[in-house]
């Protein structure tokens, strides 16, 4: 019955053939066989939620059917048959993201939430009056505003590392503006609207000099290719289960256990305590005392399947095809008079922005809808980096592992129809 | 192009949108109002001149997509010299229009907005349609700040 519910995962991936042929990973998708407005749907917008592959959906049906219970609690079989599932995920994610230990990952909401728990947690605990926070421009609202909300309550200074004029981190004035006053580096491992991979091992071992804390928030990194923890440097490391192929509701927080075991609980509740008195409450050491309340334990589930189907990849060979997709959409769409690039980084991932002159991006994606082509348009919760390139916002493409070269052609077709809309 | 797209970026539309009608800062104006959609990032501001209850002048400047921005310039010419109920009624049945809630046959009141009528196709644009409404209805209460789509 465990295995009817996802637990014991095949972590010896290495022991099986990896995939990476495209129409197998299509196929593990349903929905692409979609129809949208009478059109076959291209689906290019897996920088917002990637779509779950069929083995993930069955494993949150089969257990919502027939294992659904909650967790850490009962003495029943299902009980303790949720417990297991939701644990292994756990040790799953930390093999997944190389971690030491399994008691460094907290099984969070999403992305969002998890930065949230760090910002108050641990920010509320080591960033005082004329301390320093510094992220990046081109940080998502997720990983700035809860640094601007603690540099507010705190009384700290949060300060922004500016950008090249081709969407990488401007490194020489990261450097300068790095002091000993700077308690907490918080940057994008990619960013979600220019595609800039940062280089978060150079930034890391800066920050530690200067005896800061590091979080990286990898929401648009792990889609894409494998993150080793240890090997980047950081001290937190975040992202979200629907942008991995799994479900919403979920996300995960690593963190170094010292720095876990040094933070108050962020939520109170339930699950997460030690012994409880009238006057007082003390609390489990984490992961736990970070999972206050029921958990999101079937998108858990789910995102353990996902993670399970991602590791059955070849991740090399699918990061080298989405690159190939990446350049294929970029130097097509750069023919077409008027289309401009925005972001064009060395080394960028599979996320590709534009603007075309005198075109808004949402009426660029109400008529790429039209064909059935899924793309994002908007200022993609970076207003402060739409602001500095003056822009209203982007449209935005960005390719998964199951995206084809048809995929690239169907979008370069439906851009050049919206020039003659608006010609 | 697919016939609901042709219907929503038809020709009337593509023009108020590269040449907005009333597309100005006014000075004097007697009402002021803000729009703002925090998901899209459309932002707005209509002024109204008014000579008792008639909207004698009014003019409009922001950014937006397309829609927003046609919905705005043909709502400043649907408007202008109507009195204040009559703008409030065009703006009921505008709203049924774009939401497809109003009667197969656009009402012949709403004159050039029966062009947005395609806009009931693709219904997370109806806010974009009806940010310019909403921000010349705050306009003409006399609302200070901003109105939000949300």
């Amino acid at each position: 019955m465990a295995g009817v519910i996802g637990s014991a995962p095949p972590v010896g991936a290495s022991k099986r053939t990896l995939t990476s042929d495209p129409a197998t990973i299509r196929a593990a998708f349903p929905v692409l066989g979609r129809q949208v407005r009478g059109r076959p749907l291209v689906y290019l917008d897996s920088a917002a939620s990637a779509q779950m592959p069929k083995v993930a959906v069955d494993a949150m049906v089969r257990h919502q059917t027939e294992g659904h219970a909650n967790v850490h609690r009962g003495v029943h079989t299902l009980s303790y048959e949720a417990t297991e599932a939701y644990d292994a995920v756990r040790e799953q994610v930390r093999t997944f993201f190389n971690a030491p230990s399994v008691n460094e990952i907290v099984l969070a909401h999403g992305t969002t939430s998890a930065i949230n728990l760090v910002a108050r947690s641990w920010g509320d605990a080591h960033v005082q009056r004329g301390d320093e926070i510094l992220v990046p421009l081109l940080e998502h609202h997720s990983n700035f505003v809860p640094w601007q909300m603690l540099a507010q309550r705190t009384g700290a200074t949060l300060k922004v590392a500016p950008l090249l004029a081709d969407g990488a981190l401007d490194q020489d004035a990261f450097e300068r503006l790095l002091t000993d006053r700077t308690r907490m580096v918080a940057v994008a491992h990619v960013s979600n609207v220019l595609g800039t991979q940062l280089p978060i091992r150079w930034i890391a071992d800066l920050a530690h000099r200067r005896g800061a804390v590091v979080l990286v928030d990898g929401a648009q990194s792990a889609p894409h290719f494998p993150v080793d923890v240890q090997a980047l440097g950081c001290d937190f490391f975040v992202c979200s289960g629907h942008k991995l192929y799994g479900p919403t509701g979920v996300g995960v927080l690593w963190g170094r256990l010292p720095l876990l075991e040094s933070m108050a609980p962020y939520e109170t509740g339930g699950g997460m305590i030690e012994r409880v008195t009238v006057e007082r409450t003390t609390f489990v050491p984490p992961p736990g005392r970070f999972e206050a309340g029921t958990p999101p334990i079937l998108p858990v589930v789910g995102l353990g399947a996902a993670i399970e189907w991602l590791s059955s990849l070849d991740r090399t060979a699918v990061a080298a095809h989405e690159h190939t997709l990446l350049t294929r959409a970029t130097e097509r769409l750069a023919e077409l008079p008027g289309l401009r690039i925005v972001g064009t980084a060395p080394g960028k991932v599979s996320v590709l922005s534009f603007v075309i002159d005198g075109v808004h991006p949402h009426d660029i994606g109400t008529v790429l809808d039209a064909e059935g082509i899924a793309i994002r348009a908007g200022h993609h919760c970076a207003q402060p980096l739409m602001h500095q390139l003056g822009l209203p916002g982007t449209a935005r493409a960005s390719f998964g592992a199951y995206n084809t070269a048809a995929d690239v052609d169907a979008l370069v077709q439906g851009v050049a129809r919206v020039r003659k809309v608006f010609a | 192009m697919t016939p609901d797209l042709a219907e929503l970026y038809q020709s009337l539309i593509l023009d108020h949108n590269r040449s907005p009608r009333n597309f100005r800062a006014m000075e004097g104006a007697d009402g002021r109002a803000e729009g703002y959609n925090p998901l899209c990032g459309d932002e707005i501001t209509v002024w109204v001149k008014r000579d008792a209850d008639r909207i004698v002048d009014i003019s409009f400047q922001g950014q937006g997509c397309a829609i927003s921005r046609a919905s705005a310039s043909l709502m400043t010419a649907a408007v202008k010299g109507k009195t204040i109920a009559e703008a409030e009624r065009l703006f009921s049945g505008f709203h049924a229009l774009i939401t497809g809630d109003g009667p197969p046959a656009p009402a012949p009141e709403l004159g050039k907005l029966a062009a947005l009528a395609g806009v009931a196709e693709f219904p997370i644009r109806v806010k974009c349609a009806s940010l310019s409404w909403h921000a010349l209805h705050a306009a003409l209460q006399q609302k200070d700040g901003v109105v939000s789509s949300e």
